[in-house]
Order: structure tokens, then sequence, then C-alpha cells
């Protein structure tokens, strides 16, 4: 009802006063998500602080101490190091899972008979908790580098491949009509119209792949191998350490929150410019 | 899929997966598989003992008190962040920051918090159950059609009756749908909390069998916990079917 | 329920009601409202006369909706009131009920549950909700349906729901917002038909929003026409189509079709 209407005419003065009143409005919108943030921010880190003074347990230090320990641990290196370590087998199993999940995600969208075979595999593997199979690596490839990067593909392989999948087989059914009609060869179709529309919902899948691959690496450290941020946490926390151990938990969390974020705005960016500014 | 005319439902090639596991076996090639026949007479034998019974029980409470908090505690924050714009401004960065946190580096934490025990698995399973829960109901009460929530009051519903009989109706579709990724997420905090913790339930017998070498028994209790995984989820996929026909007509 | 409703027409004469005109239902006095930065309605005064269908025509986006709301008492104005029989409006009152524009039914609910909804909402007891409900089901033409879910009914059966529903609390007021938007063209002038019918079986004040003057025309005792944002009243029509003579007639009447065509001359200023 209250939606403006493109007429012309005298109500041009109607929408041009309209856009002229918008644009305030739109800047006021966008300073406050930030006053926002800001406000969300102080809240819980002040509530944290408080619980921490209390103390509501002996084990949890305010934030002002683990940010501290956070401070120390970036200046003698401990920290740098650890991350080193542990973005190693990371990005490696990320890209691993990245080429392999996209690659069978697209099979599976396209051929029937690799869909059928392939399909639920993933499925139950996204649903199982593939946590149960870490402890299995170590057997067969120790504690190094490896078994590290397996556990990060297998639980961030399945999320890739099953978006992969999904996004192929949900490609706008009218491009592809168009495609068709103006004579497209199966290999345009795929190449020109179906792979870029089910690119933003791949790439989700990648976002949820990283997740997934966060959770895989440091539960293998924490369970298997022993080094890098999760040997780390195991360190100050055997030795009660408390403010390092928590100030170690939280620059890990914070830095996925922080990768997810850069990928998503990189989504909104460059792939879905209809998504821009809204 | 159709073969000769026929259709073939798609969970049936995990039929084909599982023969090839079987020859790749009985090949005795791979150490870590063993024939799909030897784990299930494992299964079978080990449903039999009161370790496992006992197992069983252990991680079953564990996880239905952490599922039972985080469905108590999720819904009513997803609610409250769906009515209220400043709650939804305050914690919605929370929520949506732990939704995609890697939670496993957390446990230690609850481990020093809580102790090493069924408390720390709880609160595991709580954590890893909570967020999506919350965001899901956030979305179903924003879905709620304004329309419904309008003749509510001007047929003068009271505050009760407007979220008893008419929004949370109306956000059940979502709300179902979170929980049923909840009780998944559920299934992997309760693993991942065992694990780590090892001294509790199918985390101990996972430690207990892969220290042994005895792989039929640790791939039967994976077996169990992927095919209750999805068990659980079908569950919860069953019942939102029965409602689904009112999501599309709200 | 029903009560309630009869002391307030029977208090109607007390307080602000000596300003109003005896004869209105509901009195309009100088409503202006004003979202952020868009003013949506400017000045509105408006006697409602009992018993009359009045609806209120107007452009896209000039507010009517926005009226109708405040007079239901679902939005709030910037300034000015609102008398429903002679007393001022804050919020829902039971001496009107809403028909909405997207039916606005519970898609969870059977049409009995659904009809009976607003009578469940005050507690009346189920055999007595469920009696009346029969009954203003029966009378919109949907005897038969009660066990039916929304969703296995066409759209005009779903707004003869929320009309039904509307009808079973009893209310003095009838307010509809364009209730034949989304309903297919027959069905909605047989609905309009049987809205002229139901008007004279029930004796009630109907206030009805559309963007339709066919249908303004059509059914209306008198039409408010109003302007293009910011909303005022810039006339008002009695189109006097005598409802006695068959829609057939009327639909070729020239009196009707000349009330049609002045009112779009008049309302083209706005659209072009």
């Amino acid at each position: 009802m209250t939606a403006p209407v493109r007429l012309d005419g005298h109500t041009a003065g109607a929408l041009g006063a309209g856009q002229v009143a918008a644009a305030p409005a739109r800047r006021a919108s966008f300073d406050r998500p930030i006053l926002w943030r800001i406000l969300s921010v102080a809240l819980v880190l002040g509530v944290w602080e408080i619980a921490g003074q209390i103390p509501i347990n002996f084990a949890f230090p305010p934030f002002s101490e683990v940010f501290a320990a956070f401070l120390r641990m970036m200046a003698d290196g401990s920290l740098p190091a650890a991350y080193a370590e542990t973005l190693k087998p990371l990005v490696i199993g990320v890209v691993i899972s990245t080429v392999l999940g996209v690659g069978l995600g697209v099979a599976m969208g396209l051929s029937r008979l690799s869909e059928w075979l392939v399909a639920p595999v993933f499925i139950v593997l996204q649903a199982a908790p593939m946590a149960a199979l870490v402890p299995l690596l170590t057997f067969v490839y120790g504690i190094g580098l490896l078994s590290k990067t397996l556990a990060v593909i297998l639980l961030a392989l399945p999320v890739i491949a099953l978006n992969g999948y999904k996004a192929i087989r949900n490609a706008n059914p009218t491009l592809v009509a168009m495609c068709k009609s103006f004579l497209g060869t199966r290999r345009q179709q795929i190449v020109k119209v179906i792979i870029p529309d089910a690119t933003p919902v791949i790439f989700a899948g990648l976002r949820l792949g990283v997740a997934a691959g966060f959770i895989g690496v440091m539960l293998a450290e924490l369970l298997i191998t022993p080094t890098g941020i999760g040997d780390l946490i195991t360190y100050h926390r055997s030795v009660a350490d408390y403010a390092e151990m928590y100030a170690a938990v939280a620059s890990i969390v914070v830095l996925s929150a922080l990768t997810l974020a850069a990928l998503q705005a990189f989504e909104v960016r460059v792939l879905r410019p209809e998504k821009r500014g809204s | 899929m159709t073969i000769a005319g026929w259709r073939v439902p798609m969970m049936a090639s995990l039929l084909v997966w599982l023969v090839l596991w079987e020859i790749v076996g009985r090949t005795g090639a791979v150490f870590l598989i063993p024939p799909v026949t030897g784990i299930v007479e494992a299964g079978i034998r080990l449903v039999q003992t009161g370790t496992w019974q006992q197992a069983t029980f252990d991680t079953l409470r564990s996880y239905g008190l952490g599922m039972a908090l985080a469905i108590g505690i999720g819904v009513p924050l997803g609610v409250l962040m769906g009515r209220s714009k400043p709650a939804d401004k305050l914690l919605g960065m929370w929520v949506n920051l732990f939704v995609s946190a890697p939670l496993s580096a957390l446990v230690p934490v609850l481990m020093i918090l809580f102790g090493i025990g069924e408390k720390t698995v709880v609160a595991t399973v709580f954590l890893f159950a909570v967020w999506i829960i919350a965001l899901d109901t956030r979305a179903g009460i924003l879905h709620v059609p304004k329309s419904l929530e309008e003749m509510g009051r001007s047929y003068l519903a009271s505050p009760v009756q407007l979220y008893g009989k008419i929004i949370l109706w109306a956000a059940l579709p979502e709300i179902l749908a979170g929980i049923r990724l909840g009780l998944i997420r559920g299934v992997k905090g309760v693993v991942i909390g065992q694990l780590l913790v090892s001294i509790l339930g199918y985390g101990a017998l996972f430690e207990l069998y892969s220290r042994s070498f005895d792989m039929e028994h640790f791939w039967a209790i994976t077996f169990m916990l992927f095919a209750a995984a999805m068990l659980l989820s079908s569950i919860v996929e069953a019942f939102e079917k029965r409602i689904e026909y009112y999501a599309g007509a709200r | 329920m029903t009560a309630m409703a009869d002391t307030a027409t029977l208090t109607r004469p007390a307080g602000p009601a000596a300003a109003a005109k005896p004869d209105a239902a509901v009195s309009v006095r100088g409503i202006c409202k004003t979202y952020t930065d868009v003013e949506a309605l400017r000045g509105i005064d408006l006697d409602i006369e009992r018993g009359k269908l009045t609806t209120l025509l107007g452009p896209s986006g000039c507010g009517k909706t926005t009226l109708l709301k405040i007079i239901a008492g679902l939005i709030d104005q910037t300034s000015g009131e609102v008398l429903v029989n002679g007393r001022a409006v804050r919020g829902p009152g039971p001496e009107r009920a809403f028909v909405f524009q997207d039916f606005a039914l519970l898609p969870w609910a059977t049409v009995m549950r659904n009809v009976a909804f607003g009578l469940e909402l005050r507690g009346a007891s189920k055999t007595e909700r469920e009696e009346k409900a029969r009954h203003y089901i029966a009378e919109v033409g949907l005897a038969g349906f009660e066990d039916k879910y929304p969703h296995e009914l066409s759209g005009g059966m779903r707004q003869r729901v929320g009309l039904a529903r509307a009808l079973a609390v009893d209310a003095d007021v009838l307010m509809l917002d364009e209730p034949f938007s989304a309903v297919d063209e027959q069905t909605r002038r047989k609905f309009q038909e049987d809205l002229i019918r139901l008007r004279e079986v029930e004796k009630k004040t109907f206030l009805f929003v559309t963007h339709s003057i066919e249908e303004a025309v059509y059914v209306s005792d008198r039409i408010v026409l109003l302007s293009r944002r910011p909303g005022r009243i810039s006339e008002i029509i009695e189109p006097k189509v005598d409802h006695r003579a068959s829609p057939d007639e009327i639909r070729r009447d020239p009196h009707y079709l000349d009330t049609v065509e002045s009112i779009w001359q008049g309302l083209r200023n706005y659209v072009e």
C-alpha cells in the first residue's frame, strides 16, 4: 500500500522527494549498526569482565587478564608460532576439500549416475559425527601434518560437496531453457549458464567448509597431535595458566569468525551484485 | 535413478558401497577396514555387553540433557531476537559468531569449568545445538505474516494468546527445522565432548578400541552413531513434513 | 462479550459523543499520520454512518489502508482522534472486526476453528463458539467445509472464512481491507453480490477499502475519495445504486456507468 508507484507527471515530484528523504535515512541506518556492534561487544566483554572479577569460578579469568595474556603471547612469539602450525593443515585441507568437493558436487549435479552413487554417501557423512573418525587417523598417519590435514578434509569435504551438488541441481531452469532455446550446446549450457548461476551457492558451501575445517583442525590438535593452538590450550590448562588458555581459545574463535566474515563480504561484493548495499 | 526402467531409490547406492567395503575387507589389504559382516557381528556381540549398555545410557543421558537445555534456551532466545530489535542487534552478532565457531576449541574451557565428567559433555551438546536453534527460531518469528499478528490484536488476543495461539505456531516450521539441525549438531557435540573427556560413554569406548586396535568394535560403534544421527534426523523430518502444508500457506 | 458491545452502544450519547453526529458509528477527527519521513494522511475528518456501507477509494499509496487500520486500532495516528460509538479508539475493540487483505487465516486450524477464533480468544465455551461459527459458515456459503483446512480452499473461499470470522464476533463495525484483491474476477463479482445481500441481513456498518472504482460504485452507499499522498479527502460521492435491481441490470445502468466514469475522470489527475 505505502510502496511508491512508478508514475510520471506530478508524481515525479513526490518520488524525487522520497529519494531525497531516503538518502539521509540510509546514512543514519548505516551508522547505527556500527554503534550497535560496539555496544554489543562492550556488553558481552563487560559481563565477562564482571563475572571474572567476582569470580564466578576460580578458572574464569576476567577479560582484562585474558587480553593481557593475549598481548604477552603475541609479544613472546608463542601465539604466532602456534598459528603457523595450525593454519598450515587448515589451508591445505580446505584447498584439497574445495577442489575435490566442488568437482564431486558438480559431477553429482550433472550426472544422474554419480548422483545416485555418491550423493547418499555425502548425505550420511554430513549428518554423521565425523569427529569419531579422527582418533583413527592417528594410527595410520601418526601425529604429523598429514593427520591434521586429513581431519580437516574429513569435516570440510562433505559439506562442500553437498552444497556444490545442490547448487548445480537447483540452477535456474528458466535460464537453462533460455540457453537451449538459443541453441546452446550442452557444454555451453554447463559452462556459461549452470556453473555461473550456481557459483554463489557453491561459495556459500565453501564458507561452511572453512568453518568445519576449523573444528576439524582444533579437534585433531586437542585429541591426537599436541601442536599449534591446540597444544597451547592443552599446555596452559595443565599448568593452570587460565588467562593464557582463554586467550588461545578466544583468539581461534575470533580468527575463525573474521575469516568467515571476510569470505561472506567477498561473496556479497563479488558474487552477488544484486545483494550489494542491502 | 532408473535402471532398465526400474526406479532405484537413491539411498540404495549405499548397499553398493557396503558390498565394496565387504570385498575390500575380505581381502584384508587395509588394516583399517575389516569386513562389514565382521563389524555387524561385533556390533551384535557388543550390544549384549553391560559396558555398551552403560555407555549408551550415559551418552543418551548427556545428549538428552544437553538438547533439552538447548531447546529450552534456544527457542526463547530466538523468539526474543525475532521480536525485539534491540535484543537482536545486541545478541545477533554473538549468536552468528558461535553458530559457526570452532566450538571444539571451547571444550577444554568447559572441562576446567565443569570438571572432567558428564557436565562438560552436557555443556558441549548444549553449545553445539543452541545457536542454530536460536537462529532458526528467530527466522521463523520474522517470517510470521504481519497480518496474522494484526488479526490476533484486532480480535483482542492477550499477549499469552498471541504467542501461544498464533506466533509460535506460525513460526513452527522454522523452529522445527532449527531443532532438527540442532539434533544433528548435538550428536556431533556429544561425540566430540566424550572424545575429549574420554572417560565417559562412547568416548571411553572409542578410546578403548582405538588403543587396542579393535577395528571391528570401533566401526561397530561408529556405525551405530551414524545410524542414530540419520534416524533422529529423519524422524524430525517426517514430523516437519506433517506440518509442511502450512509453511507455504502462511 | 456481546454485553460489552452493548454497553458501548448504551454509553454512546455520553462524553465526547456529544460532538459526533448521533447516527455516526465511526467519527474520524483531524487524523494525521506521518511515518519517519513520509506524510501518509493529512487532516482527515469523516463520519461513517451507522448501517451503511462506506468505501474508502483512492490510488495506490493514498493511505486508505492506513486510515482503515487507524480506525481498527492497529496503527497509532500521529494526531487527531477516532470515535467509535462515541468512544475514543485506543487499540482494537470488540465493537469492530477486521477482514484482512491476505485473509490472515491460521493455516494449522480448520475452517471451524478459524471462524470461531475471535470467540476462542474471548474465552467463549467450545459449544457456544462452534454453534455461532457454524451459523456464519453457512451464512457465507461454506456449509460442509467446516473441517477443511485453509490450504484446501480456493482464494475466494478463504476470504469467506475471513468474513465469517469477522461476523461471528458480532461487532457493530465491519472493516474490510481490499478483501477481493487476492481473488479472481469471477469470484470477485459473486462476492460483491453476496456482500450487498449480507449488508441487508446483518444490519452492520461496513467500512470497505478498495482501489477498484467499479467495485466501489457497485457496493457502496457512500464513497470517500482520497487524494494521493499525503492522503486527504478529495470528494464524497453517494452513488445511489438501486440494489433491488439484478446485478446485470446494475452493471448496464447508465447512472452506474456515469458514476464510474466521473470518478475515473477525477482520479485521472493523480495517475497521469
